[in-house]
């Protein structure tokens, strides 16, 4: 049986989403963005309960919900250790570097949560407790890729 | 629990691309189906759940469009923004709580967009999207955190996709059906380490909907009523930095609440099957260690003695599960309406022998964040 669907070609129309937006980073992640811009510092906070310590800092902590006070705030290394980490093969227009490159999540000296960051050379040597080291930009602006990448500084300890 | 039941389902095929049908069209195809499936009218219907997300939809406040495709003009509805197992999780509180039936209807049309755009989106706006996280690199961070910890190889997870796209041939409405070897695992593209293409799911266009009611409803209903034992869900840490990605907290927590709400004991043994959102072949373990079917990294020895092979002791994944059709937001009540199928007696070519109890499972957020648990059991 043939009726008039077997007979209409379906269209596809071709659009784009595209929406300006700004993201409010709030106290907290200012503090923490504007130490990376204008320092080359690397912020945690501590949860005074617990004892964790956050990075990105938290205005609370998600396990305690006790709220970080003003004088919680430690400053961690620079340097720390690769957890886990995915070598990425495919490309993405979002992706600040092509690939192949690294995503890892670093636990640096003084944290106890890891930071989700990139690594880009000797890809071939990255290993999970990798110690690896936080390479600044040189043009800062107050965002995550103020850190531009993470280098690998020695293979596993 | 109070006596509710699954009194009617149905899904499309899920495909890759679904270039004639709009999800409004596709709606309307599973609400048709799904109250042909329990015998029941429109008018059995009290209220509409929808599912959906409006990234993947191109369209804000997407669930106001697709009303009428539900069946749902003159009826109260409302919506859940992520995995259909929350969706139907949603729709039984609404039936606990005064109602006789809940549709649940969910749609995903992964084709339209882009799903490296659009799951870089669930990541935070300041820390982590500038950085062009998506799903699946989420994902391969979480396997190579739980490789390492265990010992665990790309071989043995090759054997998950082995099984599960393998269990897709007797599913008629399975996207991707194929005999594949572990090597045509290894050798497949690398996607992002350790996770090759063949140890993703597919993105796939498709609807699925399910009819919850109580008894009086149920007893109407011309199919036998699948009785929900227990539903429960957890989730954790947002950030992934901040979790143990080896250890699916959330999932144990939900899962120990299910078996104490649906009085099991033993879940080996007395769970028949188990229907689990396996989006990456890694899942498929680590949940089943979660669900605490074995010990903390033992996950893949259950599919190296067969024991989750269609015919082993606990079927895992009869359907192919997601790794062999993956419609986001879909695929959580794709679980529970295969769970129905087995329980009626209904799953065909995949049937699993003597199911009478059944685990359904559904996941949200990046790295199963949350989980959501689902008992059933038949007559």
């Amino acid at each position: 049986m043939s009726d008039w669907r077997d007979q209409t070609e379906p269209l596809v129309l071709k659009g784009q989403i595209k929406l300006p937006y700004t993201w409010s980073v709030g106290e907290t992640g200012s503090r923490f963005l504007i130490a990376l811009r204008d320092e080359q510092k690397i912020l945690g906070n501590r949860c005074s309960n617990c004892d964790k310590v956050y990075v990105p800092p938290r205005k609370n902590c998600g396990f305690c919900f006790k709220e970080i006070g003003e004088n919680d705030w430690v400053e961690l290394g620079t340097e720390g250790i690769v957890k886990s980490y995915t070598v990425v093969h495919f490309e993405s227009p979002l992706q600040p570097i092509k690939p192949p490159f690294a995503y890892a999540l670093i636990q640096l000296d003084g944290a106890d949560v890891s930071l989700m960051h990139l690594i880009k050379d000797n890809l071939d040597r990255l290993e999970n407790g990798a110690r690896v080291k936080a390479k600044f930009a040189d043009n800062r602006k107050g965002d995550i890729l103020d850190i531009e990448r993470f280098e690998i500084i020695r293979e596993e300890e | 629990m109070e006596d509710i039941a699954i009194v009617g389902v149905a899904q499309t095929k899920y495909e890759a691309r679904k270039y004639k049908e709009t999800y409004y069209d596709m709606i309307y195809e599973v609400t048709k189906a799904a109250l042909k499936d329990s015998g029941l009218s429109l008018e059995d219907i009290d209220n509409v759940i929808t599912v959906s997300n409006d990234f993947f939809d191109g369209r804000t406040i997407s669930s106001m469009a697709i009303g009428e495709a539900a069946g749902a003009h003159d009826k109260n509805i409302s919506t859940v923004e992520g995995d259909g197992s929350f969706g139907a999780f949603y729709g039984a509180m609404r039936v606990l709580a005064g109602y006789r039936s809940t549709l649940v209807v969910a749609h995903g049309k992964g084709s339209e967009g882009d799903p490296r755009f659009i799951t870089n989106a669930m990541f935070d706006p300041v820390y982590q999207r500038p950085l062009g996280i998506e799903a699946i690199s989420a994902a391969a961070l979480q396997a190579n955190t739980y490789m390492t910890r265990y010992g665990i190889s790309e071989r043995q997870l090759a054997q998950i996709s082995v099984k599960n796209l393998g269990n897709a041939k007797y599913n008629p409405n399975a996207h991707l059906a194929m005999d594949i070897t572990v090597e045509d695992v290894i050798n497949s593209p690398k996607v992002a380490t350790p996770l090759k293409e063949l140890d993703c799911s597919p993105v796939s266009d498709g609807a699925a909907a399910i009819i919850i009611a109580n008894a009086e409803i149920a007893q109407k209903a011309k199919q036998p009523p699948i009785w929900i034992k227990a539903i429960t869900h957890c989730s954790e840490a947002y950030f992934l930095g901040d979790r143990d990605l080896a250890v699916p907290k959330a999932l144990q927590d939900a899962a120990q609440r299910a078996y104490k709400m649906a009085g099991i004991q033993d879940p080996r043994q007395e769970i028949d099957l188990v229907e689990l959102y396996d989006a990456f072949s890694y899942m498929e373990p680590l949940w089943l260690e979660g669900m605490g079917f074995c010990a903390p990294g033992e996950g893949v020895k259950l599919t190296e003695q067969g024991v989750t092979a269609l015919g082993g002791e606990l079927p895992v994944n009869p359907s192919g599960g997601v790794l062999s059709s993956h419609a986001i937001l879909v695929a959580g009540l794709a679980r529970i309406i295969e769970a129905t199928l087995q329980l009626r007696g209904q799953a065909g070519k995949r049937q699993v022998k003597s199911a009478r109890t059944a685990l359904a499972h559904g996941i949200n957020g990046a790295c199963g964040q949350s989980h959501c648990v689902w008992i059933l059991g038949g007559a």
